[in-house]
């Protein structure tokens, strides 16, 4: 990498504002707060804004070209988002204001809370969790609150199918809980069986991604409602993949009892270094009281001149707050502003078009790529990134091949149920031209396999960095700037 | 793959050899190679420790994901292999040698006989391949 770090880029004494003479007499801090010296770096103006640019310049981002994330849902991000989330009004706001003072956020919170509601098929929405694993902890702590107010607090075992996301179990365990798996039946659905042999009055609930991590919608899902329901569980929706679903199925009405929304994922929001998540918890009518708090509520109905009076609430059997103030609220201004723009009948498109993408991909890869479960696939698919006449070829290689194509690698190495897995969502938002040329990079990377691996084994060539060790990186890390 | 013939497996990729009333486990080459260049290993227990088939007794981490070991039989812990801390290594070169877990007196001999031979392991293995 050729940047140098902005210290090294310092010069002693260079300024990079020139500020204006004092008109006030200069404040005093107590002697004891004062120290001799501060080694910030010292740069100019034009200094930073190339240090930073050159920065940005050697990383890889939504806006610079294709990112096939499997799960990660790196869709375009609509600049009008952006312009919304700027007003003053909204972004120059303060959480300790009075909410009196402040009712056009909380009118816009009210009816994404609304719009969440209609979208899922809940009954109830708190939009404070900050991403998508707070949420999912959020929502088991929810479902520990129901057994517990029902006196079945011995109710600790959390069912987790080995094709869900890897943050379900972490949830589970940091909740205090503890997760239990269920395993995968050869189409790539729950294992029935298995799940009725593990359901009893021990089980607080099941966690489920539909469609799964493999990209395939859970086609037992009613069975697998009925399942957990009948020995008294809950059964939790993981939002991951929604960006399936929308306007189409509402996880309601298959029967989850609750689930998270990752609005930074299904609802536009920059993600992946480009800005916070948000992890909107919705609930079933019976869990509504469990939710965290606050939850913006109408206090006063309004009249026909008069708009109503919003407020910030506590539910009545609330498991508490899941962080400071009332979520990231620069998120849901955007993820309002896609809502509003698109209205129901352009979210419908959004996942047709989501999975019509995903499925001409796989359709132009199969050939070339084992795909196992060979089924149709919903918005994203799992092929296998290894081929019997290439040994010494995994899905490493051709992740880090395809770097040197201009395009963003597909999620690797999982769901570990796939051997050498490449998850790969293209999104709705790639023109078939896009879908085009890496279907084409991904073909000649199969074929480079085989004839040159070494050019493989030795990429990325074009990117800022080349092959990281990652086996020394992990075992030997260094994590200050000097060694 | 190599699944040497004196030992016994479990389907969770544990192997245990048993001399006299006393076993050595740990995880088997297709582990290893399937979790590919691993970079920490915790050996959970310690010696003294009574413990049932089935409890975790290592997690361990590989560039590609991080799993459980479970013991494959019941016993009172006799050795942990302690190297495997600074040299996780271990367990992708010598899987069934210096790559060992834990050595445990058994509790019930009889438990070893639920296990799978060599033979079952190989095909549980190759049935997974794809």
């Amino acid at each position: 990498m050729t940047e140098p770090l902005v210290y090294e880029l310092s010069s002693p004494g260079r300024i990079g504002v020139s500020l204006p003479e004092l008109d006030v007499d200069p404040a005093t801090l107590p002697p004891s707060l004062l120290r001799e010296d501060l080694p910030l770096p010292e740069l100019s103006e034009s200094d930073v804004v190339r240090h930073f640019l050159r920065l940005s310049q050697m990383n890889f981002a939504v806006d610079k070209g294709f990112y096939p994330l499997g799960s990660c849902t790196m869709k375009y991000n609509p600049k009008v988002n952006e312009d919304a989330a700027r007003l003053p009004g909204f972004g120059f706001v303060h959480p300790l204001q009075d909410p009196e003072t402040a009712q056009g956020c909380l009118a816009l919170m009210h009816q994404l809370q609304l719009w969440l509601c209609e979208i899922s098929g809940m009954a109830a929405v708190s939009l404070q969790p900050s991403a998508g694993a707070q949420g999912e902890l959020t929502g088991v702590l929810i479902m520990r609150a129901y057994h517990h107010a029902r006196g079945e607090s011995d109710r600790r075992r959390m069912l987790i199918p080995n094709s869900a996301h890897g943050t379900n179990p972490a949830s589970v365990a940091m909740a205090g809980m503890e997760a239990v798996e269920v395993p995968s039946d050869r189409h790539g659905n729950v294992d029935l069986e298995a799940l009725h042999t593990l359901c009893d009055g021990t089980v607080a609930g099941l966690m489920l991604t539909n469609p799964n991590t493999l990209g395939l919608f859970e086609e037992n899902i009613l069975d697998v409602a009925e399942a957990v329901h009948s020995c008294g569980g809950l059964l939790y929706g993981d939002g991951a993949n929604l960006n399936a679903l929308l306007g189409v199925v509402r996880p309601g009405d298959l029967g989850f009892d609750l689930m998270h929304f990752n609005l930074h994922k299904t609802f536009s929001t920059p993600h992946g270094g480009g800005g916070p998540g948000s992890g909107p918890v919705g609930v079933s009518e019976k869990l509504a009281d469990f939710l965290p708090s606050p939850v913006v509520k109408i206090l006063e109905e309004g009249g026909e001149e008069e708009p109503p009076l919003f407020g910030l609430t506590t539910p009545a059997q609330s498991i508490g707050r899941m962080r400071a103030f009332h979520g990231n609220f620069g998120i849901l201004v955007r993820a309002y502003v896609y809502i509003r723009m698109l209205g129901a009948a352009g979210l419908r498109r959004v996942s047709e078009n989501a999975v019509l993408n995903a499925n001409y991909l796989r359709a132009l890869l199969k050939d070339t790529y084992t795909i196992p479960y060979a089924r149709n696939c919903m918005h994203e698919f799992v092929a296998e990134g290894r081929f019997a006449d290439a040994p010494g070829i995994g899905a490493i290689d051709i992740a880090k091949r395809l770097m040197d194509y201009g395009m963003h690698p597909p999620t690797v190495m999982f769901p570990l149920i796939v051997h050498d897995a490449l998850m790969i969502e293209p999104t709705e938002t790639e023109s078939k031209q896009m879908l085009d040329a890496f279907a084409d990079a991904m073909k000649k990377i199969a074929a480079e396999a085989r004839a040159n691996p070494e050019l493989l084994h030795e990429a990325p060539h074009n990117a800022p960095v080349g092959r990281l060790d990652e086996v020394r990186a992990a075992k030997q890390p260094v994590l200050t700037r000097r060694a | 793959m190599n699944i040497p013939k004196d030992l016994r497996y479990t389907k969770t990729d544990e192997w245990i050899r048993v001399e006299g009333g006393e076993a050595t486990m740990g995880i088997s080459d297709y582990a290893q190679s399937q979790l590919s260049d691993i970079v920490y290993v915790e050996v959970l227990p310690k010696a003294g420790d009574v413990l049932v088939k089935g409890k975790p007794v290592a997690s361990v981490e590989s560039v590609k994901a991080a799993s459980e070991v479970y013991l494959p039989a019941g016993g009172s812990v006799i050795k942990v292999n302690a190297a495997l801390s600074a040299t996780p290594e271990l367990v992708n070169k010598d899987p069934y040698g210096e790559g060992w877990m834990v050595k445990i007196t058994l509790a019930d001999p009889a438990e070893i006989n639920a296990l799978m031979d060599p033979k079952t392991y190989e095909a549980y293995c190759a049935g997974r391949q794809h």
